[in-house]
């Protein structure tokens, strides 16, 4: 398979997978449990994201570094309410502190 | 735009932009990543290029010129890619029920249903915040994405690793602060609880992008037993 094969192979499946999602029939996704179902999806899909890209390092095994740190720090500000800039730039912060510091 | 669009106070419209350009500026920034690992992994820059426009998925993406630049071959470089954009049509079956689309805005929104645009979404309780939230994310990710992607696959890692900057927590902090308002709700957040044990239990076992799309199965778990808690007389 040349190159470009393989790049146009990977974006014609990922733009499949992507708009197969659109043309599901609604009545394929209504009535009260699918529905529920449906709109829980995005919410275990990103907090199953955010728990590998936290602590999971190479070869998947579950790693505790800077990542974990900013990720507390993200929450203690989400518990204080604070605004979502700060929550964001909290959590940058504090893992590009501890990594320059090389603490983790 | 819409009827439904105007009805959104101001202060609303401004937080919502707020959050779509700022999750836009930091993933953006990761296209530098991209572009400058595709060149080094052997791909050139119309094809890294033509990744970042038309499978415009962050995971599958890496996932691709990784495969391709350890030696792998083009088929389990397009497997893989594959198996990581699963969710993105896990997320389209609840985008295209809040953007109500056809026609050409429906493969329009097909192509920007990714994480950080589902999340921007699904975080607005309002209908016209929803669609604001999901299309201004989708495109100021699409556009920095893009930018960055030719300028890492031209000069390359201009800015360096972006986690020195702490980029990489930056993205976890943005998804945790999108979700945390749905949080509050029960079922939701059992839901996220589940499903970050069952995709860090898979992670050591399966192969990457895996875990993420068996945690799916925790909204199922939750959203089919809550039924039988309310007919148990809990509510």
């Amino acid at each position: 398979m040349t190159t470009w094969t393989t790049v146009l192979l990977a974006c014609l499946a990922a733009f499949t997978l992507k708009l197969a999602g659109y043309l599901v029939p609604s009545s394929v996704v209504e009535g009260e449990r699918r529905s529920r179902v449906v709109t829980l999806l995005p919410v275990a899909l990103l907090a199953g994201l955010v728990a590998v890209q936290t602590l999971v390092g190479d070869g998947g095994a579950v790693t505790v570094d800077a990542r974990l740190a900013a990720l507390a720090v993200a929450a203690a500000l989400l518990l204080v309410r604070a605004d979502f800039l700060l929550v964001v730039a909290g959590a940058a912060l504090t893992a590009a502190l501890l990594r320059l510091l090389g603490w983790a | 735009m819409t009827s439904a669009e105007a009805v959104l106070p101001a202060g609303r419209r401004r937080e919502v932009t707020r959050q779509a350009l700022s999750v836009g500026v930091a993933t953006g920034a990761y296209g530098v990543s991209f572009g400058a690992l595709s060149v080094a992994s052997g791909l050139d820059v119309w094809q890294t290029q033509v990744l970042s426009l038309l499978l415009f998925s962050g995971g599958s993406q890496f996932a691709l010129v990784g495969v391709l630049g350890a030696g792998g071959s083009g088929a389990s470089a397009v497997a893989t890619s594959t198996l990581l954009g699963v969710r993105n049509g896990l997320y389209a079956l609840q985008t295209s029920r809040f953007l109500g689309v056809s026609g050409l805005r429906r493969l329009a929104a097909a192509q920007l249903t990714i994480d950080e645009s589902t999340a921007v979404g699904i975080a607005q309780p309002e209908p016209a915040a929803r669609r604001r939230g999901f299309w201004l994310t989708g495109l100021a990710v699409f556009l920095g994405w893009n930018l960055m992607t030719l300028l890492g696959a031209v000069v390359g890692t201009l800015i360096g690793d972006p986690r020195t900057y702490g980029l990489d927590a930056a993205a976890g902090a943005a998804f945790l602060a999108l979700l945390w308002p749905r949080l509050r709700a029960g079922d939701a957040a059992a839901t996220a609880v589940l499903a970050a044990g069952v995709a860090l239990v898979a992670s050591p076992v399966l192969p990457a992008g895996v875990p993420v799309i068996l945690a799916a199965l925790a909204a199922v778990a939750v959203g089919l037993l809550r039924r039988t808690r309310r007919s148990g007389g809990a509510s």
